[in-house]
């Protein structure tokens, strides 16, 4: 089966925009705030997201790191080959900050409580809130429920949803469905 | 997603480039962590990991411990001088009981050549060596080439010299074949008493002018003199006098000072200072020693996570 487009780039857009808006209700100034981006494809979101607040707000002085879940993730050993890791980039320390973490796509739950745990390395924050671009409901393995949600799909096992960000080519959602064997 | 060749580490010998290549990748990722504030991660929480020397060492088994502390998995160690061995069990034996504790990896250093490959074929367990006699000391040539990838880029053609006691040292044996798998020319360079015979078969430049050698390299080893493996009283000796080979073979800033250019110092400890390396240059600009001991955390990190990945859950 093709792919089917979830979020076309222009709705890709117009829902970066809001969730910024959102953000800047709750978060007034950003003093106190960091954005966390999930290792590998969350921070495209996250670092898109620091752009167009910044375009919103002019001189607006947002951090904005990279969080990388690997040796954090409950299934090493479990999966056919281990996952490579990437780089963390987080040249702070998130002690009593407000962080907001940034996914793509949250599916089990289970890379978010990665990202928790592996965000602890960096301190003790005060408050930490989820957004995701893409959110497939009912889904879930662990009790992780995001506080900003770009869209929520319904979708099968048996499909993909992949985010194309910040590859170069249109920015685009897909929802990927593969054969049942 | 990719995972190591093998399933022990018995020697650099028996791994392949990429698998050199993807421990070096792993390991960047571990120097990151050990950098954090919180020093762990908790990959390997469900892995137990039996440290076993046979021969006296500190700083590979303080750094092999370090590294399974970080991993966050648990650690019993085990020192020949205290135990069994002295009272005539085999090394089978030995190890089976061990395992009978249910551990999952061992670590091991031992005076025999080949001791951890015998190991790996008789017992069911993951074997990574730690120095075998004079035979290999995988994760120290790794460090040793992580370290210089670091200070020079990619290793291809890049040359280095191992000077000092290449006939006893493991170290040599390891970083010759880890540096030819990444591209790099090696030379060793020492007294003919303390170069093996037909060391030019793995494809080695040899010399006995450390002058010429200098002046041929990017970067060079000293290796410690191992005194206690020279004999004693009346034993025939590799090298008349610790003065003289440090006047020979020691290398010294004034060395260094006639190169027309800047080369990096490596050292695997422990040193013998005013021996085979004197304390300006250990302690200049151009050594990386310590380097190579941080190094040697994230490496053994690298190791073990990626022969962790490949055991049963």
């Amino acid at each position: 089966m093709p792919p089917a487009t979830l979020i076309d780039s222009t709705q890709l857009n117009l829902i970066i925009n809001r969730l910024c808006y959102q953000l800047i209700e709750n978060h007034d100034d950003f003093q106190n705030t960091v954005i966390l981006g999930l290792q590998p494809r969350g921070i495209h979101l996250a670092e898109a997201i620091q752009k167009r607040l910044q375009e919103i707000i002019p001189g607006l002085e947002i951090r904005c790191g990279r969080l990388d879940i690997t040796f954090h993730r409950d299934d090493f050993r479990r999966r056919e080959a281990p996952l490579s890791a990437n780089s963390t980039k987080v040249d702070f320390i998130i002690e009593d900050q407000k962080v907001i973490l940034v996914d793509d796509v949250l599916f089990t739950g289970r890379t978010i409580r990665s990202g928790l745990d592996a965000m602890l390395s960096f301190g003790r924050p005060s408050v930490v809130e989820l957004l995701v671009l893409v959110e497939r409901r009912f889904t879930r393995e662990l009790p992780v429920e995001p506080k900003y949600i770009g869209k929520s799909v319904d979708s099968y096992d048996n499909q993909q949803v992949k985010v194309v960000l910040g590859e170069g080519t249109k920015d685009k959602v897909l929802l990927l469905t593969s054969e049942i064997e | 997603m990719s995972s190591l060749s093998v399933k022990h580490l018995l020697g650099i010998k028996h791994i392949t480039k990429d698998d050199i290549e993807l421990i070096f990748q792993t390991a960047e990722n571990f120097k990151d962590v050990i950098n954090r504030p919180i020093k762990k991660v908790p990959s390997l929480r469900d892995t137990t990991i039996a440290n076993l020397f046979f021969e006296n060492s500190t700083r590979t088994k303080l750094s092999f411990e370090l590294a399974e502390k970080r991993l966050s998995a648990d650690v019993i160690n085990f020192s020949a001088a205290a135990s069994s061995v002295k009272k005539g069990e085999t090394l089978i034996d030995t190890v089976n009981n061990i395992l009978s504790m249910k551990v999952d990896i061992v670590v091991m250093r031992h005076p025999n050549p080949g001791a951890p490959i015998f190991l790996s074929q008789n017992v069911d367990t993951t074997i990574v060596n730690a120095g075998d006699g004079t035979h290999e000391h995988p994760t120290q040539a790794l460090l040793d080439a992580y370290s210089m990838r670091e200070k020079l880029g990619d290793l291809k053609d890049s040359r280095v010299v191992i000077v000092g006691d290449i006939k006893h040292s493991r170290v040599a044996l390891s970083n010759i074949y880890c540096l030819q798998k990444l591209g790099a020319e090696v030379m060793v360079c020492g007294p003919t008493t303390l170069i093996p015979k037909h060391i030019e078969e793995l494809g080695v430049k040899v010399s006995h002018n450390i002058d010429e050698a200098l002046g041929w390299c990017d970067v060079a080893i000293c290796l410690r003199i191992q005194l206690e493996r020279q004999g004693t009283g009346e034993a025939v000796k590799y090298f008349p006098t610790i003065r003289e080979y440090a006047t020979h073979f020691g290398l010294t800033k004034e060395k260094l000072d006639g190169l027309n250019k800047d080369i990096v110092v490596m050292h695997p400890g422990p040193i013998n200072r005013g021996v085979e390396i004197t304390s300006d240059v250990a302690d200049s600009s151009s050594s990386i020693i310590l380097d190579q001991v941080e190094n040697g955390v994230a490496v053994r990190m690298a190791v073990i996570y990626l022969l962790a990945s490949k055991l049963n859950p």
